[in-house]
């Protein structure tokens, strides 16, 4: 606890710059992530961020330097490259798109594994802490890293605002942009090199693997908060950046513990509060909206049940039919039907006396558009298809939970006659 | 035999041990190719880390026969959880990779942070394995050298791969190439796809300790793509796959060994070497052969 304070009130300079480090990289980073992870891309950062070693150790062999920035560059450099070869192989060969993201990611790495035992066998001194990009450090940022890394994402957040427009256009409809004329190539390329420059960045703090992990997680996280573009993409910031605080905090309160594995940790954390409870796209909240649906149709097919068993005809208060009759007309099981009985009367659709059940005038009103549908829609079938009558049931037992007014009377508008159906029962409800 | 197989130098071991693994995963590979799961593979070699680690954990060992079960039903989680997180949290397929083995990666660096010391397991042996080493691992039966613990561990995996794919060559196929079709001729399309995840994470598991996660994607994708280019049925496919991994697998000790660097980063590369001089020949030949057929069919319309 004392240390989780000492963190918050900012005494130790080197914990500040890491919480600005992680949680700027986790801000910029998430917010990216939206892009490819909208275009089914999301792997993409995983893919560069292997792809950046060999650029590493080619600077570090070609010219014996440590300095941050040639890195950067050489990595930049090697990773743009495994992004346009991607392409390429996408569209001039037969090899899929997951291939061609594993052949750059594995075969990039390899050479600059290749690469890097060379360099440790050379007898230059200065090698040492060339893995860092491997692996990351993000306890080690010092003031200098930590300025790059803010003048990175700013320049990242800056580019994503300033190109919204054309990001959401290319991302959602790739066709209509070429066919207006713009130009999809350069912005592809540019979004390209900003998810480059976030990915070589972030890997010295946070490491390869990790870094893929930043662009992934915060927006599929987001995804189910929002279906629009601009709230995801705050959303996956604001996670990301969480992401980062946390990592940082869990790191300073307990040392031995690595910031960058606890900010995926985190993020991950929330990603899965998102899947369960976020509000419509949630699995609770679409589990819900199953059970509930499917507990209507339950509701709507014993209470048609009933009114079959009750003879159809005209509405007669309290014509009361038993429940072995109504299971004639559907193979429910008793202690279903009670249950379903029971929501019935609760919800005044239905009553229930010693003698059976009777419909409600509401219920019976209800019953009988259910029927008037059902049978509408047979006759449709029969008309418009080709499907026997004997078949036309089925169908219309699924359909006559969902077909709306506006359904009914551009059905109606179709048939010549609506009286009787083709079994030749009667069409009740005509008005 | 005995005298035999002592007799065996260590640099022979070492380029055995790397053509089991380049069987291993080439055979797998073509399979996860041709069902475009190629980024599962990379998940599953990822996470594979954190099935060693848990193993570790339960049992306090670090033998192979704890980590191929913990890394194999790690292989099964993992496919299974992106499998779930795509069916049931309807988050697309590519992503629900990304976010299980980043997550499931990270769990294992900070199990292992925690442990710090306690086991001989640090990022650098996930991301490039030593296979220089893996001679000095000797097995003893009976107090007799028999050779490398690692090669006769490869050796059961490799005839356990071929027993899964001469077993179940016919449905592997139809599930390769039609699952709709496969389903619904009432083939257990789930049996066999977590099957093949078991068969990947086993091989990876094998693999891992000699050439490292990321490098088994080398040679579970490349390979098996190099066939891919010019393969025109899944038998040619499989033997192409296989002997590509081979050719990468000695070439890449000899340019390791001149080289003096990674003997699996070099099995990479050259398995790459490899893929680049098929597709170079593939694109002059169709390019050359597309020639002479369109003359051939001007010359042909000519006549008639």
């Amino acid at each position: 606890m004392d240390r989780f304070l000492a963190f918050w009130s900012f005494q130790d300079p080197n914990a500040f710059w890491v919480l600005m480090g992680s949680s700027v990289l986790g801000f910029s980073a998430g917010m990216l992530g939206c892009f490819p992870f909208l275009q089914k891309r999301a792997l993409v950062g995983d893919v560069l961020a292997h792809a950046a070693l060999p650029g590493v150790t080619t600077v570090f062999l070609l010219f014996h330097t440590k300095s941050l920035l040639a890195l950067i560059i050489g990595a930049m450099i090697s990773c743009f490259i495994g992004y346009m070869l991607i392409n390429y192989l996408v569209q001039n060969t037969k090899i899929k798109e997951d291939s061609a993201f594993a052949m750059v990611l594995s075969l990039f790495f390899a050479l600059g594994i290749f690469q890097l035992t060379i360099i440790q066998k050379t007898p230059l001194a200065s090698q040492a802490g060339l893995d860092t990009f491997l692996f990351g450090q993000a306890g080690a940022l010092v003031g200098d890293d930590v300025l790059l890394v803010l003048g990175i994402a700013s320049i990242i957040v800056v580019c994503v605002v300033f190109f919204f427009r054309a990001f959401k256009y290319i991302i959602f409809d790739p066709t209509f942009c070429s066919s207006i004329g713009m130009p999809i190539q350069r912005y592809e390329r540019l979004l390209a090199i900003l998810v480059v420059a976030a990915v070589v960045t972030g890997m010295q703090l946070v490491g390869v693997v990790l870094m893929a992990a930043a662009l992934i997680i915060p927006p599929a996280a987001a995804r189910y908060w929002t279906d629009n573009l601009r709230a995801m993409i705050i959303i996956a910031g604001c996670i990301g950046a969480f992401s980062g605080i946390s990592g940082a905090c869990i790191s300073y309160m307990a040392p031995k513990m690595p910031t960058g594995p606890w900010m995926v940790v985190s993020a991950a954390f929330i990603f899965i509060i998102s899947v369960c409870c976020a509000p419509n796209r949630g699995v609770i909240a679409r589990l819900q909206r199953h059970l509930r649906y499917q507990r209507r149709i339950h509701e709507e097919n014993v209470l048609r049940s009933i009114y079959l068993a009750t003879g159809e005809g005209a509405f007669i208060p309290e014509d009361l039919v038993e429940a072995g009759e109504v299971l004639q007309h559907r193979s429910i099981s008793v202690r279903t039907f009670d249950r379903v009985c029971e929501r019935l009367v609760k919800k005044g659709l239905a009553l229930r006396k010693a003698g059976g059940i009777a419909l409600s005038e509401t219920g019976f009103l209800y019953a009988e558009k259910l029927t008037r549908l059902h049978r509408l829609w047979e006759l449709y079938l029969i008309n418009q298809t080709v499907i026997r009558a004997d078949h036309v049931h089925a169908d219309a037992e699924e359909i006559e939970h969902v077909l709306t007014d506006e359904l009914e009377a551009e059905i109606l508008a179709e048939l010549d006659q609506t009286t009787k159906d083709p079994h030749g029962k009667t069409i009740p409800g005509g008005t | 035999m005995i005298s035999v197989i002592q007799a065996v130098s260590d640099d022979v071991w070492v380029i055995l041990i790397a053509v089991l693994v380049g069987i291993s995963c080439s055979l797998v590979g073509v399979f996860l190719v041709l069902r475009k799961m190629a980024m599962l593979g990379d998940a599953i070699s990822h996470s594979v880390l954190f099935g060693i680690v848990v193993g570790f954990l339960i049992t306090g060992s670090r033998s192979p026969l704890v980590m191929a079960i913990a890394a194999g039903l790690i292989g099964v989680f993992t496919a299974y959880c992106t499998s779930a997180l795509h069916r049931f949290g309807r988050l697309q397929e590519d992503a629900s990779i990304g976010v299980t083995f980043t997550s499931l990666f990270a769990l294992a660096v900070i199990l292992i942070s925690t442990l710090s010391g306690a086991v001989d397991l640090d990022q650098d042996c996930v991301l490039y394995g030593e296979i220089a080493f893996a001679p000095f691992d000797r097995l003893y039966l009976h107090g007799l050298d028999v050779g490398p613990r690692s090669f006769w561990f490869l050796l059961v995996v490799v005839l356990l791969v071929l027993l899964f794919i001469t077993a179940g060559f016919r449905r592997l196929q139809l599930i390769s190439f039609d699952p709709v079709l496969a389903a619904s001729l009432g083939i257990a399309t789930a049996v066999w796809h977590y099957g093949l995840m078991t068969t990947v994470s086993l091989v990876t598991v094998a693999a891992f300790d000699a050439v490292g996660a990321i490098l088994v994607v080398a040679l579970l994708v490349v390979p098996a793509n190099t066939a891919y280019i010019f393969s025109r049925s899944l038998c040619t496919m499989l033997l192409y796959s296989c002997a590509f991994s081979i050719l990468a697998a000695v070439s890449g000790f000899y340019l390791a060994a001149f080289f003096d660097a990674s003997i699996s980063a070099a099995m990479g590369l050259m398995s790459g070497f490899i893929f680049m001089t098929v597709f170079l020949i593939e694109r002059i030949s169709t390019r050359w052969f597309s020639a002479e057929d369109e003359l051939g069919t001007s010359f042909a319309t000519k006549n008639t």
